[in-house]
């Protein structure tokens, strides 16, 4: 198939995509766009653990902490002077936090953009450690941010978190940064430096006799990853207008781990599909934790429910399809025109 | 024999602990040559490739190619400075293509990185396309041209071992470290890899190392040989030289085969 | 600082420490055998600590029995959850088997929210541990002595097993080479359930000496402290008893310390252990008693 063809179809899709959009500001309910919202952002996020896990093979754990830094710092940024002044009630915010303000775009980038010093800073030391020690390292990084978060009040205001940041994280915003997110992830894994981290991957001793500065790659790797994990959670911050050092338990990085083992890792494909369907069921599993009404009578809702379904399934999934749904593969013009070619031949 | 020295390992000792893997290893090898490192299994032959190569730090000596000290660098240095390797339970990035495991091997001369190909530059386009070419080539040379697209670890055993060698010539390498590259091939396939590995030595200008088994391979296409028994080097020289030494036949076949003879 | 209070702070350290101990055994006979971290492990602990008081409160056991009951229960199901979720993994690659525990990890803990809602539950000490013993001027509560006493002794208990029974020379044979053991006719499968199964019941025990000393149930305790003994466990050498025991004992002595010492860094005192864990990672990451795994090229 040829390159053109390719691109047009892509910018099809791209505008296909808009056109979605657009219809759904228009015409769906605030709880269904915010769910098609937390896609998008769950989509980012995936992508970016995807780059970190399922394509250079650096098992982390650290997704919360990286969510926590991009989070604080665009809602810092976005959240006017005035309001900051409001909302530190019980210690006073540092003059430059009280006063840093900036447009929502810069505020998103300067948040991912400290997540990935924070990622490379932390990659520095703990890169050089293997699977599941390299998991266990970056897990105590996320706590050690969110334990930090609930102890530094002059610029976090403590465990009370914010409230009222304003909602910017709109559609657009959000898919936006979905697509974005997604362009760079591509190029990267589809150039021969993408290569070079599925070599790493592969096999960590061969890459290194192939002249692969390992070190150097994983360390890039990792940067960007936190990159769009701290773009994820400044998105998330605006989005959900709350958030507090809670939110930023490690049950944050198990869903967004959840989706990329699900969708399979190495797949970006995967990372989508398993972004949009685990979303959505996730939010649709709410309802066995509400309390459901049949006429006069009332069915207590049962909380925790939700994740005891959602854990069954990831180890459901570990045991019997550990590859998730793609596996390794993805979605190519190709592959789907092959497809209906030969189903057109089989008719 | 000091004539014109690629690659030179002076002294060469590495420790585990207390075990003494190789004891002060020393070998000069001419440029352009096929050199053998032999052994009995133990012997130390894979350590001495992991100290040349930069995976070991040799606990003293020193590795030199053309002269430059290369003792102590990570394994990516030495690639760049020039060698490369293969292993001998076959490393392959299994996941990849035929194709991305040749490229993978070019990767380390590539001038445009990450940030190019995102911005989608001219310049990395080109070299991109390059890259592809030049590794179609070298497919074509192992005669792997065919398979490009298939999945690395889908390749029956010769053609891995074949695509291995093509992967590490994709470093634009001038010393090449075989690690037996003859285990489990059959008689014919072997002697098809000796034509291979003097032809490949011609037409890249490569000075080969290689460690193996089979004394065929050894006695037909080495130059020079070196013996090691228990980490010591017993002897050196020439096939014919190394064939008739007492010590090499005794320690591969033991003191009373010796006696016996 | 005067010495009643050190002293008091002294045994809160070691009562803490053996707690920590108790849960990081399992944790290292685990990793040792499997090379698994196994993350469930501080749900079982939790569990340990429900079961007893269901015991008490549903059943109308004594304390005793209900103790005992519980720890058996709570072995039952570390072995459940090895059948289940790891042993069909044994040959997958070790990063699915700790997803796996992952897995594991937060059904048990939100099984526990289905049944047992997520509100903390004051726990009702028996009598005989409320009334504190006065020595001079040092005011102990029976627990913080009950508890290092009966952590030692399950510990020698541990030791005995591991040390004197065919059951341990298999486990230190499966961890030095689980294929060749079973080729030697190790039954690895049994001799890892047993593993799973002590691991299990020290957890289960210091579940109910912690929910004694922090009278508080709930369904998310042992997700920290869980945290904090698997990094006791890599801070003592992962795989050796000895060195869990130590790291354990060490991590005690650092958090109520360094909070007696520096109290404005008490909110930081669950940082301490990921600091511990990091600083040990990178300075030797073998860990105190631990052995160098081979990374061959």
């Amino acid at each position: 198939m040829k390159t053109s063809t390719k691109i047009s179809l892509n910018l099809a899709v791209t505008a296909a995509l808009g056109l979605f959009l657009f219809w759904a500001q228009g015409s769906l309910d605030g709880y269904k766009i915010q769910i098609l919202n937390l896609i998008a952002v769950n989509i980012i996020l995936a992508l970016s653990l995807n780059l970190i896990y399922g394509f250079t093979g650096m098992f982390s754990l650290g997704h919360a902490g990286f969510m926590a830094i991009g989070a604080y710092v665009c809602s810092i940024l976005i959240m006017t002077p005035d309001q900051k002044e409001m909302l530190f009630i019980l210690d006073a915010a540092y003059p430059w936090i009280q006063n840093a303000h900036a447009p929502f775009l810069v505020a998103v980038v300067a948040g991912g953009l400290t997540a990935a010093v924070a990622g490379y800073l932390i990659g520095v030391p703990l890169l050089r450690l293997g699977d599941d020690y390299l998991g266990i390292a970056t897990l105590g990084f996320a706590e050690i941010v969110r334990v930090i978060a609930n102890n530094i009040p002059r610029v976090t205001n403590g465990a009370l978190g914010f409230k009222g940041i304003p909602d910017y994280a709109n559609l657009w915003w959000n898919f936006g940064w979905c697509l974005v997110t997604f362009y760079v992830i591509v190029r990267i894994i589809n150039s021969n430096t993408g290569n070079a981290l599925k070599a790493i991957r592969d096999d960590e001793i061969a890459a290194k006799a192939m002249g692969i500065n390992v070190f150097r790659y994983k360390l890039l790797s990792f940067s960007i990853g936190a990159f769009f994990a701290g773009v994820g959670g400044a998105l998330l911050a605006s989005l959900l207008t709350t958030i507090d050092p809670k939110m930023f338990l490690f049950t944050l990085t198990f869903n967004v781990l959840m989706i990329v083992v699900t969708g399979g890792l190495g797949s970006i494909t995967g990372s989508i599909m398993a972004g949009v369907g685990i979303t959505a069921l996730l939010e649709w599993l709410r309802f066995v934790e509400n309390p459901i009404s049949l006429g006069s009578f009332e069915l207590p809702g049962i909380p925790g429910m939700r994740m005891v379904v959602f854990s069954l399934a990831l180890i459901f999934i570990i045991l019997f399809r550990r590859e998730g749904i793609m596996g390794m593969r993805e979605f190519t013009w190709q592959g789907a025109r092959n497809l209906l070619t030969g189903k057109r031949r089989a008719s | 024999m000091s004539a014109d020295v690629i690659i030179k390992a002076e002294e060469l000792t590495m420790r585990f602990g207390g075990l003494i893997a190789v004891s002060e290893f020393s070998a000069g090898i001419e440029r352009g040559s096929i050199a053998g490192l032999i052994g009995p299994n133990g012997a130390g032959k894979t350590t001495c490739f992991n100290m040349i190569t930069g995976f070991y730090k040799p606990t003293e000596g020193r590795v030199l190619l053309n002269g430059e000290d290369l003792t102590g660098r990570p394994p990516y240095e030495a690639c760049k400075a020039g060698i490369a390797r293969t292993f001998q339970n076959i490393r392959l990035f299994g996941n990849e293509t035929v194709l991305e495991n040749v490229m993978i091997g070019c990767h380390m001369r590539q001038k445009t990185g990450w940030l190019q190909a995102v911005l989608y530059l001219p310049s990395y386009v080109k070299e991109e396309r390059a890259i592809r070419k030049r590794s179609m080539e070298l497919l074509d040379v192992v005669g792997l041209a065919d398979l490009a697209s298939e999945k690395a670890n889908s390749l029956p055993y010769g053609a891995q071992r074949r695509l291995e060698i093509a992967r590490a010539l994709a470093t634009s390498p001038s010393f090449l470290l075989l690690d037996e590259p003859a285990a489990g091939m059959n008689p014919q396939e072997t002697q098809e890899l000796m034509t291979f590995i003097r032809d490949i030595r011609s037409r890249f200008d490569l000075t080969i190392l290689l460690i193996e088994h089979d004394m065929k391979v050894v006695m037909g296409i080495c130059e020079q040989i070196w013996v090691l028994d228990y980490g010591v080097t017993i002897a050196q020289g020439r096939p014919e030289e190394i064939q008739a030494n007492p010590k090499v036949i005794e320690a591969y076949l033991g003191e009373e085969y010796v006696s016996h003879a | 600082m005067n010495a009643a209070m050190f002293i008091q702070h002294f045994l809160n350290s070691l009562t803490l420490g053996s707690l920590y101990a108790l849960i990081a055994i399992g944790y290292t006979m685990v990793y040792g055998i499997l090379r698994l971290i196994n993350f469930a492990h501080g749900e079982i602990f939790m569990l340990g600590a429900y079961f007893v008081f269901w015991g008490l409160t549903l059943v109308h056991l004594p304390w005793p029995v209900a103790m005992v009951l519980s720890i058996l229960v709570t072995a039952g199901l570390g072995m459940l959850v090895d059948q289940i979720a790891y042993r069909p993994l044994r040959d997958a690659p070790r990063i699915s088997a700790l997803i796996s525990a992952i897995g594991v990890s937060f059904f048990l803990q939100n099984v526990a929210i289905v049944f047992f809602q997520a509100i903390p539950r004051e726990v009702y000490r028996p009598e005989w541990l409320e009334n504190p013993i006065l020595m001079g001027d040092v005011r102990v509560l029976p627990l913080t002595l009950f508890v290092p006493l009966l952590s030692f002794f399950l510990m020698m208990g541990l030791v005995y097993i591991v040390y004197r029974t065919k059951t341990g020379l298999g486990m230190r044979a499966i961890s030095r080479d689980l294929e060749t053991s079973y080729l030697m006719g190790v039954p690895v499968n049994r001799v890892i359930a047993i593993t799973f199964g002590i691991g299990s019941a020290l957890a289960a025990a210091s579940g109910i000496m912690w929910a004694l000393r922090y009278p508080q149930l709930q369904p998310i305790m042992g997700v920290v402290p869980g945290f904090k003994a698997f990094i006791a466990a890599v801070f003592g050498g992962i795989g050796s008893i000895q060195g869990a025991v130590i790291g354990g004992l060490v991590l005690g002595f650092i958090e109520i310390m360094t909070v007696a010492f520096f109290p404005e860094l008490a909110g930081y005192r669950d940082a301490f252990a990921f600091i511990l864990l990091i600083l040990i990672l990178l300075v030797k990451p073998t860990g105190l008693l631990g052995a160098k795994p081979e990374d061959k090229v």
